[in-house]
């Protein structure tokens, strides 16, 4: 994508309105021109074109804030003011930063950020760079809530409208990546209220959508 | 019941779960991911998965692709609730902490009044006289001779509680009772309460001695109870906490112990607002009761000792606490933690008198009532010579000299109008006759006399240490200059302690937990915080802890539990809710306190935040990016904060990526001003200092009244807008002097001037208006909440 809002052909059809408007938008395309740029860097036969410098500087922004949101983040985790966190809350910090990984994936993450020793905790120093290109790429997109609906009438293939709380309980315990007992609970105690049985999803979806900003 | 924190389990046995399910399904993997990556959509992708895999554990593979799904998306949304959970924690901590810094800002006003000022006429010097001449606090013999509570009587026509003494269980019970049904105690009894109960407080040693085992006569001892320090400041109902707490300790004194807190302490009180709500509440003899406070606090107990084993005390320690020092000082000599006329100080400014030196005499003198600030650079309090300390302990030695123009030799006046003189003409000022009497701003000469009443520097720090400090993850100690007191220690400070005086745990408060309780230093550590609902409703929870047989603790907490009472009568009615969605209105709410306060304080700060805008707008296009807003706002607030994560919640009003900040700001100032005739930037200016301000209205107000004259209010305002380098007319200040003087009787009220600057107070408007304090300071500066209502779930935590 070129700055007078041309664009080349082999840059995928984006434009954007204004230069810094447009940020994110420059950023996905940049990324993904960088990105063919950066994977064919063996292969000169393939025909990306680099970005230009000041597609890569304002790509450089974009990045810088990215990262500041990041260590925000963290931050709010870093209750010793060391610049690590607790394993066991980098799930919490990936998700509220827009990401939606299920666990396996969660799992895989925190392998590439850990210690070669696993200690306990995890620095910024590796997690830093890890969840820019997550952030980046745009990796772990939310799920968005038609698919969800989707996802529980394929649990109520009869299409009630509902689940028994039975139900509920034996598939995400049983199914998946099983709840704990305490998510299981909690997951309950959200869905229906204390004299009723049944889980209406379209309604609990409602109650539990994201703001995505 | 707020919902337990998230905690990704890892690794458990939902991870052998899972590894066991993965290699049936490797050979289909990569296109499982990339299909899940490339396209959402479910049927596609089982449609891609029924067609690659063999059958399956389980025999639904559409369920449990479906499951993973909810399961994922439920993660996630708990973990988007834990962060808004803990940033608003993070909001409510660092606005107290700075809200402490305004003490320091307190300190630097006076200090440059020192500086600067000159008093041109009389009624300015006397003016500044009572700003800084201490009421002399009655000595012990004169106390002991007032009984006066008995020349007070009780009319027929009162309705409260009777005390008679010695006071017996009965009357306790009744008591608690009596303040339930929100009566009030009649003066002459609280009198009488704190004779007593000052009678019994001397006789305890600095550091009460608990202890737990069998006894040979006896099979069980009585239960004993220990309350760790802060019962006042906090909430509407201060006074009657300290009556209960008194009553009961008279009733069982071998099995009530207290342990003073740093709010014990009646220039802390100033601030916080205790003083006002004995003088709202005993309007005759309040300032009598104040005295009266003054000194049981002194007197109540520094720590306590549970088997020899474990120490319970207020803050902390530091690298340099002496127990055997703290057992032996005379706990009587600190007044206040906040202000110590020390020895060591009064033999250091007659050497230094005689030198004349070229600095600022006001290097060495200070007014009796501001804060000690231990480590400020920025403080001109700084003393030349002072016992150095180990490395990293960054804290010169404060002091501070009690100002008594009376009984001051002629010569030494004579020195220190000539300091003045110099100080006048470096400044610039006009150079006041001879014939006049000069302002003085005298130490006391009498030290001999002196010597005895006063703590020993030493003696006054390890109290200090102990009532103040908190500990951090880091080793090492150094001051805290967050609560300018005190220091932050490290786990080594508290192993060697333990170890020095073969203890075995430190149970400490001070702080608010969100659990209640938090263990540190290996466990070595414990904080309890018995406060529920804090900050705010559902900020947080409350505990206590039981020491069993082998002194282990067991942690009991609670939440005072408002969710029915918050929610109105129709929303209970049409939704019956779940526990868990009343959890999640809590979060919303006590996000929303800490949002408003937030937003209150960026308010105050609009013509800072507005240059900081324009720095960051080159072109003058009036827009600046959302990365320029947040990094603008942290420059200002000094907060701490993640702006990003919170920016959308305070910005509503931006268009893509980019912010139109003057109509932001405007936006901010019509939710925060209510009064259109006040100008809008003397206002912020009024409001972000109102702390400040308040607490030197209440210094001046030395009847307690309520009221000061409208020349001391303009006075005060002149002086202060002086140093903050505010372009005031003196015709605006008049404006706005008349303009607060509501009932024009030529008299402030000083609450109504607050309340003139307050925040208006927003949708609390489900009625709880008292619920968010933090918005609506009516009862005074910093004053928190909380309200508890009658406990209702209790959880065990054994430790």
């Amino acid at each position: 994508m070129n700055l007078d809002n041309t664009t080349s052909p082999n840059q995928g059809g984006c434009t954007a309105k204004g230069m810094l408007q447009g940020q994110f938008v420059i950023c996905e395309c940049l990324f993904q021109s960088w990105r063919q740029h950066g994977r064919t860097a063996g292969h000169p036969s393939k025909s990306a074109l680099p970005p230009s410098i000041s597609q890569l500087l304002i790509f450089e922004l974009v990045v810088a804030d990215l990262q500041r949101k990041i260590r925000e983040a963290f931050e709010v985790f870093d209750h010793e003011l060391n610049n690590t966190v607790d394993v066991r809350e980098i799930g919490t910090i990936i998700r509220s930063l827009g990401c939606c990984p299920n666990e396996g994936e969660l799992h895989d993450l925190i392998a590439e950020v850990e210690e070669e020793e696993p200690t306990g905790y995890i620095r910024f120093e590796k997690f830093l760079p890890v969840m820019t290109n997550i952030l980046v790429e745009k990796r772990y997109r939310p799920i968005p809530e038609e698919i969800l609906l989707q996802a529980f009438e394929v649990l109520d293939p009869t299409k009630r409208g509902f689940l028994s709380k039975e139900e509920l309980i034996k598939y995400m315990t049983e199914e998946g990546e099983p709840f704990s007992q305490e998510e299981m609970e909690e997951m309950l105690s959200a869905a229906i209220g204390p004299e009723s049985n049944f889980i209406h999803y379209r309604d609990y979806i409602t109650m539990m959508v994201i703001d995505e900003n | 019941m707020l919902p337990p924190r998230q905690r990704l389990h890892y690794p458990t046995f939902q991870g052998c779960c899972i590894l066991a399910i993965t290699p049936v399904f490797i050979s289909s993997s990569e296109s499982w991911q990339s299909s899940l990556f490339i396209s959402t959509h479910v049927n596609i992708f089982i449609k891609k998965w029924e067609s690659n895999t063999p059958p399956v554990i389980g025999a639904e593979p559409r369920a449990f692709k479906a499951a993973v799904l909810i399961q994922r998306w439920y993660r996630r949304y708990m973990a988007r609730l834990e962060m808004r959970r803990q940033c608003t924690w993070s909001i409510f901590q660092s606005m107290e902490y700075a809200g402490q810094q305004d003490q320091v800002k307190l300190h630097d006003f006076f200090s440059y009044l020192v500086d600067h000022f000159t008093p041109s006429s009389h009624s300015e010097r006397d003016f500044l006289n009572r700003m800084f001449t201490e009421e002399r606090v009655p000595r012990d013999s004169e106390v002991e001779k007032c009984s006066d509570y008995e020349s007070i009587e009780v009319p027929d026509n009162y309705t409260g509680p009777h005390l008679s003494f010695p006071l017996l269980p009965d009357h306790a019970t009744a008591l608690v009772e009596a303040f339930r049904l929100k009566q009030q105690l009649h003066a002459r009894y609280v009198l009488n309460l704190l004779h007593e109960t000052r009678k019994h407080l001397v006789q305890l040693p600095n550091i009460s001695r608990v202890s737990t085992c069998y006894s040979e006569e006896i099979t069980v001892c009585e239960r004993a109870y220990v309350f760790n320090g802060d019962f006042v400041d906090r909430g509407k109902d201060s006074v009657e906490i300290l009556m209960v707490l008194f009553a009961f300790m008279l009733v069982y004194p071998k099995e009530f112990h207290l342990n003073r807190g740093n709010h014990e302490d009646h220039m802390v009180n100033l601030r916080y607002g205790f003083t006002t709500e004995v003088m709202q509440k005993y309007k005759t003899h309040g300032k009598k009761i104040l005295q009266r406070l003054q000194d049981v606090f002194c007197w109540l107990p520094l720590a306590t000792l549970v088997d020899e084993k474990v120490l319970i005390l207020h803050g902390g320690v530091s690298d340099m606490t002496d127990l055997e020092l703290l057992s032996k000082l005379d706990r009587h000599k600190i007044v206040s933690t906040l202000r110590c006329k020390t020895r060591k100080e009064k033999e250091k400014q007659a050497e230094e008198k005689g030198k004349a030196k070229q600095t600022s005499s006001a290097g060495s003198l200070s007014p009796w009532f501001l804060p000690q600030s231990r480590s400020l650079p920025s403080s001109p309090l700084h003393l030349s010579s002072h016992k150095t300390h180990k490395t990293g302990r960054s804290s010169s030695v404060p002091s501070s000299i009690l100002l008594d123009p009376r009984g001051l030799s002629r010569q030494a006046r004579r020195s220190v109008d000539l300091e003045l003189e110099r100080c006048r003409q470096q400044a610039g000022f006009p150079v006041i006759k001879e014939k006049e009497e000069p302002w003085v701003f005298n130490p006391e000469a009498d030290s001999a006399a002196g010597d005895l009443l006063e703590p020993s520097q030493e003696e006054w720090r390890q109290v200090v240490d102990i009532l103040w400090s908190d500990p951090m993850a880091q080793e090492g100690c150094k001051a805290n200059t967050v609560r300018g007191g005190g220091c932050y220690f490290g786990p080594n400070v508290t192993k060697r302690l333990l170890q020095k005086y073969d203890l075995q745990l430190l149970i400490r408060s001070h702080e608010c937990k969100p659990e209640g309780y938090e263990f540190c230093h290996s466990r070595k550590v414990l904080t309890i915080f018995s406060a529920s609902n804090y900050y705010a409703v559902g900020s947080n929870r409350g505990a206590y802890v039981k020491l069993g047989p082998a002194l282990t603790p067991h942690i009991v907490q609670y939440q005072a539990n408002k969710a029915t009472h918050m929610l109105t009568m129709r929303q209970r009615q049409d939704f019956p809710m779940s526990d868990f969605r009343k959890a999640e209105l809590w979060i919303s709410r006590v996000e929303e306190s800490a949002l408003r306060a937030l937003r209150g304080k960026l308010f105050a700060h609009s013509s800072d935040l507005l240059e900081e805008f324009k720095k960051r707008d080159n072109g003058n296009t009036g827009l600046i990016t959302l990365s320029d807003w947040a990094a603008a706002v942290e420059s200002v607030l000094h907060l701490g904060l993640p702006w990003r994560m919170l920016r959308p919640q305070l910005v509503n009003s931006s268009t893509g990526n980019m912010l139109e900040y003057k109509s932001w700001l405007e936006d901010l100032a019509k939710e925060q001003l209510s009064h259109e005739n006040i100008q809008s930037s003397l206002l912020e200016t009024l409001y972000r200092n109102r702390s400040n301000l308040e607490t030197i209205f209440r210094i001046i107000d030395s009847d307690h009244s309520g009221f000061i004259s409208l020349d001391e209010f303009r006075q005060t305002w002149k002086l202060f807008s002086s140093h903050m380098k505010m372009d005031i007319t003196d015709d605006g200040i008049c404006d706005l002097a008349r303009s607060i003087d509501f009932n024009k009787d030529g008299h402030i009220d000083i609450n109504e001037f607050l309340e003139a600057v307050r925040l208006v107070e927003q949708s609390c408007s489900e009625g709880n208006a008292s619920d968010c304090p933090q918005a609506s300071n009516a009862k005074g500066s910093g004053s928190w909440p909380p309200t508890e209502d009658s406990l209702v779930s209790v959880t065990q935590v054994a430790s």
